[in-house]
């Protein structure tokens, strides 16, 4: 089941015109600014199906930049992002593009800062409700409504063995878990839901214990 | 304690004695480890929220964004206030709420989607009208957004509430059965009746596709808005009449789904297809965003 809570169909509160093409796209654009976890400079859309055709008339372009640059589906602020774009010295492209065989309002996300990208696929699924696809070529999903760990490290034996100790030593209870890796011993990522919210500490504590750790992202939508 | 069907959602407000809206609600606690008065105080600041986008075009005349629709939620309200009407004013009323919610909604403005944004306009526009009328209280018609919230969550599991995936069946469809449920438990029916006025209010909307002019939210979501919030006040006086679905809510919900699937891409929020290609809605188009490119 894809929906599980009341507030999944009453809400969210959000500025108009829809929530597929307005509230998704704010909550994808979010989603990609927290993963890549620094001042973004440049972005690039490409959008596919229902996304690419209506675009324009549902301000998703908008609401995508809008989420880039930090804001969320209640803001009055989404119909001016072009100009806060402007303001903060973030460029931006829009095209159309076939991604494959995703739900029609599918968008893939090229997002950089001064030193580092991320590579993003999500699709907005309806009622706001997000769901990310793809993630720097790794199939990876995830909807960020629960706080979310993003993990990027080397394939190694152990690694899961070792997250999943140190997170119910901290009184985590995982929702959700999968890696997905490059090849055996190559880059991979992991994706790891909690039911409770994450503290600075336990990333902290995550950093220093685990030496296969490259980088860690938390992923939470509003 | 879980449900995916309306069958078994009507079963465990059945088993346990309670309403619909209760079982939503525990099953919500049980789901997010939030307290009841928690979640009632979210839902009573969406209420609030969908109050005043329901009130806002009601007291002045809004314009859209691109400038092609707005004032409707205005003109019926002036209309009404003439006093010659077919159909009952308090009725109408509701009618001019769900197009103020939904005329808020193309300025940007904000509002709270239900299920989604384009049929944002129906559960407020039914459940502002029944505030009005004083024979309910405010916690009551709160609780029955959750009576609303069980039955979306049913229709978007094993269906769509997506018009990009299932055609505007999938959004005003599910919108108008939500709220028909709402009232069949404010107004005091019984489980299986509110599974009915899903039926019956689902039924009359299969089929109906999402061909916006321009893309916009517009034309026609704006007045199939207005229209359906009185489709929902109608279905849930027939489910409490006693009219029963005949085809079970369940299976009207699985035929939703199918023939969404059925519907070609044009006519699934593309923009391309049906009153989108029309002569007038290709011209509006342009009008909005220029020549085709």
């Amino acid at each position: 089941m894809k929906y599980h809570s009341a507030f999944d169909i009453i809400g969210p509160i959000m500025v108009g015109p829809s929530s597929s093409h307005t509230a998704g796209a704010v909550r994808i654009g979010n989603i990609a600014r927290q993963v890549l976890g620094e001042e973004p400079v440049h972005v690039t859309f490409h959008l596919m199906g229902s996304f690419a055709e209506t675009y324009r008339g549902h301000g998703t372009d908008l609401a995508l930049l809008a989420g880039v640059l930090g804001l969320t589906t209640e803001s009055e602020q989404v119909p001016d992002a072009d100009r806060i774009a402007a303001a903060s010295g973030l460029t931006y492209g829009f095209s159309q593009a076939n991604l494959g065989w995703f739900h029609p309002n599918t968008v893939e996300v090229l997002l950089k800062s001064k030193q580092h990208s991320i590579q993003l696929i999500a699709s907005s699924l309806g009622g706001g409700k997000v769901e990310v696809q793809e993630l720097d070529g790794l199939p990876v999903k995830f909807s960020g409504e629960k706080p979310t760990l993003i993990l990027y490290h080397i394939d190694q034996r152990g690694f899961i063995s070792m997250i999943s100790r140190l997170l119910d030593a901290n009184g985590y209870n995982i929702a959700r878990l999968a890696l997905e890796r490059s090849r055996r011993k190559g880059a991979a990522i992991t994706v790891c839901e909690v039911d409770e919210e994450l503290t600075d500490d336990l990333i902290a504590s995550l950093a220093t214990t685990i030496p296969m750790l490259k980088t860690i992202r938390v992923v939470k939508t509003f | 304690m879980s449900f995916q069907y309306l069958h078994e959602l009507i079963a465990l407000a059945e088993s346990r004695k309670v309403s619909i809206a209760q079982v939503m609600l525990a099953v919500e606690e049980e789901q997010t480890g939030r307290t009841s008065e928690q979640i009632l105080q979210q839902m009573e600041k969406q209420f609030t929220v969908m109050e005043a986008s329901a009130r806002k075009g009601v007291e002045q005349p809004i314009r859209s964004r691109s400038g092609l629709t707005g004032g409707d939620a205005y003109l019926v309200k002036e209309y009404i206030e003439k006093g010659d009407t077919f159909v009952a004013p308090s009725t109408l009323r509701a009618m001019s709420y769900a197009l103020s919610v939904s005329e808020v909604n193309a300025g940007m403005g904000c509002i709270v989607a239900t299920p989604t944004a384009g049929a944002a306009g129906i559960l407020p526009g039914v459940l502002i009208s029944i505030l009005d009328s004083g024979k309910y209280r405010r916690e009551a018609i709160v609780m029955s957004m959750l009576t609303a919230a069980a039955v979306g969550l049913v229709i978007a599991n094993s269906a769509s509430i997506s018009g990009a995936a299932g055609g505007c069946q999938a959004e005003v469809g599910s919108a108008t059965a939500m709220a028909a449920a709402a009232l069949v438990e404010i107004g005091k029916g019984t489980p299986q009746q509110v599974g009915h006025a899903v039926g019956l209010a689902l039924k009359n909307s299969l089929g109906l596709v999402c061909d916006p002019v321009g893309g916009l939210v517009e034309i026609p979501c704006i007045i199939r808005n207005g229209l359906h919030a009185i489709t929902a006040l109608a279905a849930a006086d027939m489910a409490l009449a006693g009219v029963k679905s005949v085809i079970p809510p369940d299976e009207v919900i699985q035929v939703m789904q199918a023939i969404g699937q059925e519907m070609p891409l044009s006519l699934r929020e593309t923009g391309i297809g049906g009153l989108a290609s029309t002569p007038t809605g290709k011209r509006l188009r342009e009008s909005v965003f220029g020549k085709s490119d």
